[in-house]
């Protein structure tokens, strides 16, 4: 039997070796465990509404209640105007949920658990979020690290900060994914590893400790995907209605 | 001192900010708590805010774990 330390499980294989020029392009344990996520969501939700009908069945409600969450936490959150946006902040929510999810079956692969994944989606959430605020508000945007109601003195002080946190946004939005992931699988194999270690006698012990854990790591699997989401709802509504 | 001793004194030294976070998690449910009793039927409102709060203090924790992984495995 081969050791297994805590991190090896967030080692990428690569499965189909692909070479684009200098770039390596393979495709990797992460990109099939994420092509899993895509279909499975995409599955669940089409056969879910294919034959919808008045009154919804099982599977028609699990869409329809995960339909309503994000559109009610787009429409706290950004109101009316934010409509727009709902097909990207659901395709979102659903990524992130189903890699977590898929992440907590044993032997998977989390890819969210890679900063590189979390950090791309918070990127391109940053850039589009930047972007939006721009294209609504020209050159007014850039208002948007004045504070409003400050003396004049201290702006020179508070706009650095400001631009200084918006950069951040992207970091700490990736980071907080990643790392929640990161600790919660580490913490699993080093309890297994408590289990072995401690052999038959005492091994229940952490073993019924990993089962309390499950649990917990299968409401921060939800609520890491809400957190992501309604922090891009924030942001959007920072870029539709400045301040 | 020996690079991997002080190596190992800092990563633990960056898992004291989990104090703080202790602190902030406990005052996020407490205080759930405390207005839940005063008027239960706003409680339901709030407990999304109140996950909220506490992802977004747990994640603080998280990041000190992140620094004591960057001690420990990249320098």
């Amino acid at each position: 039997m081969e050791s297994h330390g805590p991190f090896e499980q967030f080692v990428i294989h690569r499965l189909v070796p692909i070479q684009i020029g200098n770039v390596d392009a393979s495709f990797t344990n992460a990109s099939l465990w994420m092509a899993i996520a895509i279909l499975l969501a995409t599955i669940l939700m089409t056969l879910a509404v294919n034959k919808s009908a008045l009154v919804p069945g099982r599977w028609q409600s699990v869409a329809e209640v995960s339909y309503e969450f994000v559109a009610n936490m787009l429409r706290d959150n950004v109101g009316d105007q934010g409509k727009q946006y709902f097909p990207f902040i659901f395709a979102l929510f659903m990524f992130i949920l189903f890699c977590n999810l898929l992440g907590l079956i044993p032997y998977s692969f989390t890819p969210t658990s890679q900063i590189v994944v979390t950090f791309a989606m918070a990127a391109v959430v940053f850039i589009g979020v930047t972007i939006i605020g721009f294209a609504r508000h020209g050159l007014h945007f850039l208002m948007f690290f004045v504070p409003q109601g400050v003396p004049a003195f201290l702006l020179p002080l508070l706009i650095p900060i400001e631009i200084l946190s918006y950069l951040f946004r992207p970091i700490s939005l990736s980071v907080r994914l990643f790392a929640n992931m990161l600790a919660g699988h580490t913490m699993f194999q080093v309890f297994a590893g408590f289990v072995v270690s401690l052999g038959l006698l005492a091994g229940w012990l952490p073993l019924s400790f990993i089962g309390a854990l499950y649990c917990l790591e299968l409401l921060i699997a939800f609520l890491q995907a809400y957190v992501f989401t309604i922090l891009t709802c924030l942001y959007l509504n920072d870029a539709i209605h400045m301040h | 001192m020996d690079p991997a001793a002080a190596k190992l004194i800092g990563a633990g030294l960056a898992t004291i900010s989990l104090a703080g976070v202790g602190v902030g998690i406990g005052q996020i449910f407490g205080s759930f708590v405390q207005g839940a009793l005063r008027n239960p039927a706003a409680a339901p409102k709030v407990f999304g805010n109140v996950l909220l709060g506490f992802a977004l203090t747990e994640a603080v924790a998280l990041y000190a774990l992140v620094i004591a992984f960057l001690i420990l495995f990249v320098f």
